[in-house]
């Protein structure tokens, strides 16, 4: 954790005119939780939002957030179309939100696997799982109340700072998000909502067609297989989730990635695997974002009127796709 | 749950192929072979009378180290209540994968040494295996499988998440004989297992599992059991 601390302080000081962090909570140990905001300088730009490092022991997942980052602004000064999504959008990336529990993961062998956060629990045992404890169905499937679970889903929903964090910063600015996007391992999947077998979002077969072709380009980059569809259907139900609840919140683009691999060495990625793993989970994001980024925006509007634009259109299409 | 004809991308006919992948490990699995499945093409399920729920699988499963990928007709009967799935397979080629020279030589090399093969932490927590353990890490799939198969239910999907220790014992037998303390990772209840168990491995016989007792669930585990 204290290299990746480093790292986000050390990359929005060399790109100042694009990046800027934004502190937005603190964990139950008291240590702050944020993200990195990336783009061309305007005032009510769209969003797309990505975060990782939920779950503690998915290592590969902050290490995707940090190559992501790495990746757009390497290649936004020499590759018009990242240079037209950094005009038109902004792109908010939390490397790690569940800080106590990754720090957790890194003490030493024994604690490699752990999963939830750090809060205390009522009977004894340490943790909830931060993805249980949104507000969307809380509490409903998918959950355990024993307390010692690795799926205890809180005491009550978002009771946790670091749920809490997200919800209400998200909050503040969920009608100009387009694309919400939450990082895990392992198991090669793309998840859309809802976690809830008896409830379908409105634009579900959309996000179905989007979801495979991510899936597809992913494929071609290094041959892996990713499979696309909701919870309840290829993997399990459950309720509490992150995604389900920016759905909710009437983000259109909602996408959980489940990164490599298929349970040969879960969670514990070999080193060699982190660079490709990373690569073709990118492939999937940029495809998700670029679909979402052309259907509100004209591609020839100037940055400025295609800002504002691009909010209307997206206010239109969010309240059109509720 | 669903009856009839299953799609083959939804997680019911993936837990069932997760328990056939587990069984042909038992069968036919040694430090230098280990199955997994590689694409589910079709499935199928009824209901048994009162006993329980029975998948008809058409799936292909590949041989990590060799890269073979066979096609296999599977039955999977999950029984109604506890006990363990049966499981009957038939794969193409699969009887007649020998076992591999460097299954001999490495059975070969433990029967003449002195010393005992003792490793921890396979993987370790950067996924990182000494070349020398990873047949060690491999008997470890082969012998999780056995408790894996035997836990299997419409409700689970196991993988092995790791070796925590397995020592080498002394044994006067031909076969050669290891103390194992395995954590096994649920995908379902996302919850890890931890089980020792005891097991024999020869290039002839296989791998069979002597004993074994399941840990109970550790919340903070500071120490791992040793195997002794």
């Amino acid at each position: 954790m204290p290299e990746i601390t480093q790292w986000k302080s050390d990359i929005a000081s060399r790109h100042k005119d694009v990046v800027s962090i934004i502190k937005y909570g603190k964990t139950y140990e008291n240590r702050t939780i944020d993200l990195l905001k990336i783009g061309f300088p305007g005032i009510n730009k769209t969003i797309i939002w990505m975060d990782c490092g939920i779950h503690a022991r998915e290592w590969i997942s902050p290490a995707f957030c940090q190559y992501f980052i790495k990746t757009i602004l390497e290649s936004y000064k020499t590759d018009p179309r990242m240079e037209l999504l950094m005009k038109n959008m902004d792109f908010y990336v939390t490397p790690v939100l569940n800080v106590d529990g990754y720090m957790f993961t890194w003490i030493n062998q024994t604690t490699r696997l752990w999963r939830k956060n750090r809060t205390p629990g009522p009977c004894g045992c340490t943790g909830t799982d931060l993805n249980r404890n949104f507000y969307s169905n809380w509490g409903t499937v998918g959950v355990s109340f024993d307390c010692c679970s690795l799926t205890y889903p809180g005491r009550a929903p978002v009771s946790e700072p670091e749920a809490r964090a997200l919800t209400q910063f998200v909050e503040t600015i969920s009608d100009r998000v387009l694309a919400f996007l939450t990082i895990h391992s392992y198991g090669q999947l793309l998840l859309i909502p809802y976690g809830h077998p008896e409830v379908i979002a409105p634009n579900q077969d959309e996000l179905m067609e989007v979801g495979v072709a991510a899936a597809e380009a992913m494929e071609k980059v290094h041959g892996m297989k990713y499979k696309a569809g909701t919870s309840p259907t290829i993997l399990y139900e459950f309720s509490g989730s992150s995604r389900d609840w920016a759905r909710l919140q009437g983000v259109p683009y909602c996408f959980t990635f489940e990164l490599r691999d298929d349970g040969t060495h879960g969670f514990e990625l070999p080193q060699e695997q982190i660079r490709p793993a990373c690569e073709e989970a990118y492939s999937g994001a940029m495809h998700i974002i670029n679909h979402a980024h052309d259907k509100v925006f004209n591609n020839k509007a100037p940055a400025a009127t295609g800002a504002l634009w691009g909010t209307l259109l997206v206010a239109m299409v969010t309240k059109w796709l509720l | 749950m669903e009856t009839g004809e299953l799609n083959p991308n939804h997680y019911p006919v993936r837990r069932a192929a997760n328990a056939v992948q587990h069984y042909i490990n038992t069968q036919y699995g040694s430090p230098f072979k280990v199955f997994m499945v590689e694409k589910v093409h079709s499935g199928y399920a009824e209901d048994i009378n009162n006993t329980g729920r029975k998948y008809q699988l058409e799936i292909s499963v590949q041989e990590m180290l060799g890269n073979s990928t066979h096609k296999c007709s599977a039955e999977v009967l999950f029984p109604k209540g506890d006990g363990s799935p049966e499981v009957n397979v038939s794969c193409e080629e699969l009887e007649t994968l020998n076992t591999t020279k460097d299954d001999e030589a490495f059975y070969e090399k433990l029967k003449t040494s002195q010393n005992m093969l003792m490793a921890q932490y396979l993987p370790d927590s950067h996924g990182h295996i000494e070349p020398d353990m990873k047949p060690l890490r491999h008997l470890g799939i082969v012998a999780s499988s056995f408790i894996m198969l035997k836990e299997s239910t419409e409700q689970t999907l196991y993988n092995m998440a790791q070796v925590g220790n397995v020592t080498q014992l002394a044994t006067e037998t031909d076969e050669l004989k290891f103390d194992y303390f395995i954590l096994l990772h649920d995908m379902v209840s996302q919850e890890i297992i931890r089980w020792k168990l005891q097991i024999s491995w020869s290039p002839l016989e296989g791998v069979k599992v002597q004993q074994m007792e399941k840990m109970p669930h550790c919340h903070e585990c500071k120490k791992t059991p040793n195997t002794d």
